[in-house]
């Protein structure tokens, strides 16, 4: 059974009760830092930082509306191999998502890392952030936002006066994590007075009765509970609308190829995805290395050839490798040095390669990657009903 | 298999395994079977080594269809590379009829190393029906 604590925010702002929090989780025993998103010494930016003294937690700021990039690998990276201590992980759902993924294929660990999911009412892309922070003191941009974007406690995607949050956020589904040890509750109720701690797994109830806090009521877990439906209500109607728009846009090759037309082949999303995890992904090896007179082949068999050349050829073998793992963050398009909506296509086809293997990426982390296995009878339709 | 000099010729590129496929490719070759020509056979060492993208870009470099043909289940000769062709081909369909690719020019078939008039009918049957698609759309237009 879930307990759910309370968190009283008492004037002082939601990040401050936040990073009050966080001091409280890191002076638990069975926690040596805390991972979490932090102004840059300097200021400047907002980046993930492993905090290991509580006095550092001060520049803290996990509720801040900057998203520059999936910390998943990052997390991946600080938990696979010997491990002398357990990191508390503050991350957004679809971070959470990604890190299971990456469990699932042994390129990160559960066991020593205690995974704290934010009610994410979204971020902005990188150029919204830097608009919305600009004239902001840098202490104040998150208490303003989440007044802004989540007023009483109602995640809403627009507001006056600051730039839209990212498209992959208004399209999300997801906007707790079903494998987070713990929610931090910020939806039903405002965060200007109050939040919550929810557990959800037995490592996660073993640290709310370890810290003491008091239990919320049985209002505060029903606003939530509410206000969570009517936001996925109004996320998946945005995600629909776009899968729909999107869907039409690259019905055809040339279609498909319209709606790249940007792309340089700088590969710069493939290397902001979270759950692309090769060492060496093949569209860099000498594969690719071709001579001279094979491109005179190729111009030669069409009359032209554009360049760089296998734009489609990256896109739809990207698709075919990962989009059983898209967890639909957002940074391939927050990436893109050319505006290409990455996303929108990876989330659309993700979304049917999902569906058809029964499979949702991040969601339950004993659930097998849909390609790493099979059975013996299945999916009789691929080859004319021959089992 | 009489082709008019005017009837749209397809290509056909085939992923074959060794053991099986191959094979019986080789036997309906000796035994002189009537089988169409417009396949390229590609011989793997079993279809769990299709990668996704070779069939991506064989279907962007202008091939009409794509045949991937291995060991009947319980036949691989390495377990089970053929059920995960299976779930890849399950995948490839799900992918790319989004872009136009018309799921019927995607075809996963075991013919076992004996079955040599199974492989003609296999691709004097595609043929046919590839024939009938008419030319794909990345043979026809400019694809980047
Ligand atoms: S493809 Fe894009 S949206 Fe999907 S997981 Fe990768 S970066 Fe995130
Ligand atoms: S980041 Fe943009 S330009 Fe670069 S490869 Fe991806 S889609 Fe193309
Ligand atoms: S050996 Fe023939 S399909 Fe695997």
């Amino acid at each position: 059974m879930a307990t759910t604590a309370k968190i009283e925010t008492g004037g002082q702002g939601p990040a401050e009760a936040m990073r009050e929090t966080l001091r409280m989780i890191l002076a638990d025993e069975a926690v040596s830092a805390v991972l979490t998103a932090r102004r840059t010494p300097g200021g400047g930016a907002v980046m993930p930082a492993l905090i290991a003294d509580p006095d550092r937690l001060d520049e803290a700021d996990p509720l801040a509306p900057a998203f520059p990039l999936n910390s998943a690998r990052l997390l991946g990276r600080l938990t696979r191999g010997e491990s002398r201590g357990m990191i508390a992980a503050v991350l957004r759902p679809c971070e959470i998502r990604a890190f299971v993924e990456l469990c699932k294929l042994n390129q990160g660990s559960m066991d020593n890392v205690l995974l704290l999911g934010l009610d994410c009412p979204g971020a902005f892309a990188n150029a919204g952030y830097r608009e919305f922070a600009l004239d902001r003191a840098p202490s104040g941009v998150s208490r303003d936002f989440l007044a802004a974007f989540l007023p009483g406690g109602a995640a809403v995607a627009e507001a006056e006066g600051a730039p839209p949050l990212a498209r992959a956020c208004r399209a999300c589904e997801h906007p707790t994590a079903r494998a987070a040890d713990c929610m931090i509750g910020l939806f039903g109720e405002d965060p200007e007075k109050v939040m919550t701690l929810v557990s959800q797994t037995p490592k996660g109830q073993a640290l709310i009765n370890r810290l003491g806090l008091p239990e919320a009521g049985r209002e505060l877990i029903e606003s939530r509970t509410a206000a969570l439906e009517t936001l996925i209500e109004t996320r998946t109607a945005y995600r629909d609308a776009m899968f729909e728009e999107t869907a039409k846009a690259t019905n055809g090759l040339e279609k498909l190829g319209a709606f790249l037309s940007g792309c340089v082949n700088c590969y710069n999303c493939r290397v902001a995805c979270p759950v692309c995890y090769c060492r060496e992904c093949v569209f860099v090896t000498d594969v690719f290395d071709h001579e001279p007179w094979e491109y005179l082949n190729w111009a030669g068999r069409k009359g032209a050839l554009k360049l760089p050349p296998d734009t489609l050829f990256y896109h739809l073998t990207r698709l075919a490798h990962m989009s059983a793992a898209c967890v639909g963050c957002g940074q391939c398009s927050n990436a893109c040095p050319n505006d290409v909506p990455v996303m929108e296509l990876f989330r659309m086809t993700a979304a049917g390669v999902q569906k058809a293997f029964g499979y949702e990426a991040g969601s339950d982390p004993e659930a097998p990657p849909p390609l790493s296995v099979f059975q013996e009878r299945e999916f009789s339709e691929v080859t004319g009903g021959v089992d | 298999m009489s082709a008019t000099s005017e009837e749209f010729q397809p290509t056909i590129v085939a992923f074959v395994c060794n053991w099986c496929t191959y094979t019986a490719a080789d036997l309906a070759g000796t035994a002189r079977m009537i089988q169409s020509p417009n396949v390229r056979l590609i011989r793997m060492m079993c279809t769990g080594m299709v990668d996704p993208k070779y069939v991506i870009k064989a279907l962007l470099s202008g091939a009409d269809a794509v045949l991937v043909s291995g060991c009947h289940p319980g036949d691989c000769h390495y377990i089970n590379g053929n059920y995960k062709a299976r779930r890849r081909m399950k995948l490839l369909k799900e992918i790319l009829p989004r872009f136009g690719i018309d799921e019927r020019r995607l075809k996963l078939t075991w013919v076992g190393a004996s079955e040599g008039n199974e492989f003609a009918a296999t691709i004097n049957e595609m043929t046919r029906l590839v024939r009938e698609l008419g030319p794909s759309e990345a043979a026809t237009t400019m694809v980047i």
